[in-house]
């Protein structure tokens, strides 16, 4: 399958599929999440405003996946946080051509707020931050689901938006800095072996 | 050469010999012929199988050169294993110019020839691991077992970064009779050619065999002061087949499913005995004399290794064996 013939769509496809063994697009997604985050900083630079417009979640959706990646991945004094990082979008481009994707992060989404709404009367991203941490420590953790069963499906939800934001942002300019690949890069001058770690 | 003909059958000529190749044109959909003094077929393992069995008639109902009954038998994939570590000690290590490590860097032949083991044959172990280009679900064990998020998390995926270690056991298979692909009575494919359906068993052999790969792996890892990690599915491997820079983890003890490793062959094997081969030494149908097979098929075993290089060695032999009875008027 030569490059030139892969379509948009089938590049998102065969990010988002994830890995299928045996499937001859297993080799493309290293590449493809590159790909991805090329086409959201193109749109960046086109756009009138500068700014990504979601092609999946809602403007009220989107506002809260934003908060939750930064919450998942914050900025911190090393680098900056998922939001920095193009991680939502990364997310949304990619749901956008994966239905099973769109059901568990809008259903998780949707979970989210009317759990919110009956516990503390308002949406999630209107709860203070200590009812948000609240909310979130109950779903950032398997012990809980086992506790209350009732929360296995949000829990899932929240285990799968922390890969997908670790997904996006270590497969950026951003993440890859902040965790200092240099990959295949040629030295200028040879400094000598680095000192063997002790172990 | 023609491009872009799905091989649809092989035609039989008045004289016991095969005359003519029909094959569908993939753009013009239309139905065409091509005439040879000899036929080489070489699909590929399976899809040779399925152009043979295809190319039945009324005095052939087994399907051409299949008076054996050997044809999609004894079909013969790689034995595969998998397990990762976790390596505390390389958090922290300075950052080298690299991509990580590779099947290219690191090779384990088989160690044990000749020892008294619990299987026979034998397997060969590829590693891959390090400071690999980062890619989508590379992080999904740290993911998992940190839980929770925020800075300690982020903190969490940059210090284990290059800290996990794959190994992965290729070994050789004994074909079995139970392994075998025969055609589809219902399913065709778009060009209405029946297609391929598939049975798979791994003899005991093979499963003592992941099993000793397992055990071999966790003990590398645990002697290293490694942590066996279990846990979910990460990103692709960069190669087809072989161990490469990302982990591919797989439960504890399973052994990859027939035709995972992508060396299938065997279908149309080759054997001294016109009863229990489809093939002689050449690669030469018992049944008929201009038919030969050219790719894995032939195989009646294969070691550990991939199947490539022995394909181009058997297809080379045959190639000369063609030429020497072409010239003779032998076919």
């Amino acid at each position: 399958m030569a490059a030139d013939t892969l379509s948009r769509r089938t590049i998102l496809r065969s990010l988002s599929i994830g890995v299928v063994a045996g499937s001859v697009l297993r080799i493309i997604p290293l590449e493809a999440a590159e790909y991805a985050h090329s086409m959201i900083e193109s749109e960046k630079t086109e756009a009138k405003s500068g700014t990504y417009t979601p092609k999946f979640f809602d403007a009220q959706q989107y506002k809260t996946l934003q908060s939750l990646c930064e919450t998942i991945l914050p900025a911190d004094a090393d680098s900056g946080g998922a939001i920095e990082a193009g991680a939502p979008e990364f997310i949304d481009l990619l749901t956008s051509e994966n239905e099973e994707y769109q059901a568990k992060l809008a259903g998780g989404l949707k979970w989210l707020d009317s759990t919110c709404t009956t516990r503390y009367t308002k949406a999630y991203l209107d709860c203070t931050p200590q009812q948000q941490k609240e909310i979130l420590d109950l779903i950032a953790y398997r012990k809980n689901a086992k506790q209350d069963e009732s929360l296995s499906h949000a829990v899932e939800f929240f285990s799968f938006l922390r890969k997908f934001t670790a997904d996006g942002f270590f497969t950026s300019k951003v993440g890859i800095k902040y965790l200092g690949y240099k990959g295949n890069t040629y030295l200028t001058e040879f400094p000598g072996c680095p000192p063997v770690p002790v172990v | 050469m023609i491009a872009n003909a799905m091989a649809r059958e092989i035609v039989m000529g008045a004289n016991g010999k095969v005359e003519a190749v029909s094959y569908v044109d993939k753009f013009t959909q239309s139905e065409q012929r091509v005439y040879a003094k000899a036929v080489v077929v070489a699909a590929s393992a399976c899809e040779s199988a399925r152009l043979l069995l295809n190319s039945g008639s009324p005095s052939l109902p087994n399907g051409l050169a299949n008076s054996s009954g050997v044809v999609g038998r004894y079909l013969t994939d790689s034995v595969g294993s998998d397990l990762a570590g976790y390596f505390p000690q390389l958090e922290n290590m300075p950052v080298h110019n690299h991509d990580g490590v590779g099947g290219m860097h690191m090779y384990m032949p088989w160690w044990r020839f000749g020892k008294k083991n619990e299987f026979l044959r034998g397997y060969h172990i590829e590693f891959g691991g390090g400071r690999d280009m980062p890619g989508i679900g590379g992080f999904d064990y740290v993911c998992e077992e940190n839980e929770g998020y925020g800075a300690s998390l982020k903190q969490k995926c940059r210090s284990s970064y290059g800290t996990f270690i794959g190994f992965s056991g290729r070994g050789e298979m004994i074909p079995n009779e139970n392994s075998f692909c025969e055609l589809d009575p219902e399913v065709k494919d778009k060009w209405g050619i029946p297609v391929l359906r598939f049975h798979w068993q791994w003899g005991e052999n093979e499963t003592k065999m992941a099993e000793d790969m397992q055990q071999t792996f966790r003990s590398i890892i645990e002697a290293a002061g490694g942590t066996v990690i279990a846990g979910t599915r990460r990103h692709p491997q960069k190669s087809s087949a072989g161990a490469s820079n990302a982990l591919e983890q797989l439960p504890s003890g399973r052994i990859s499913k027939g035709g995972e490793i992508i060396h299938e062959l065997g279908t149309v094997r080759m054997g001294s005995d016109p009863k229990t081969s489809a093939l002689n030494k050449n690669c030469q149908a018992h049944d008929v004399k201009n038919l030969f097979v050219a790719d894995a098929a032939p195989f009646v075993s294969n070691p550990d290794k991939n199947p490539t290089l022995t394909i181009m060695a058997l297809s080379w032999k045959t190639s000369e064996y063609l030429l020497d009875q072409a010239k003779k008027g032998e076919l």
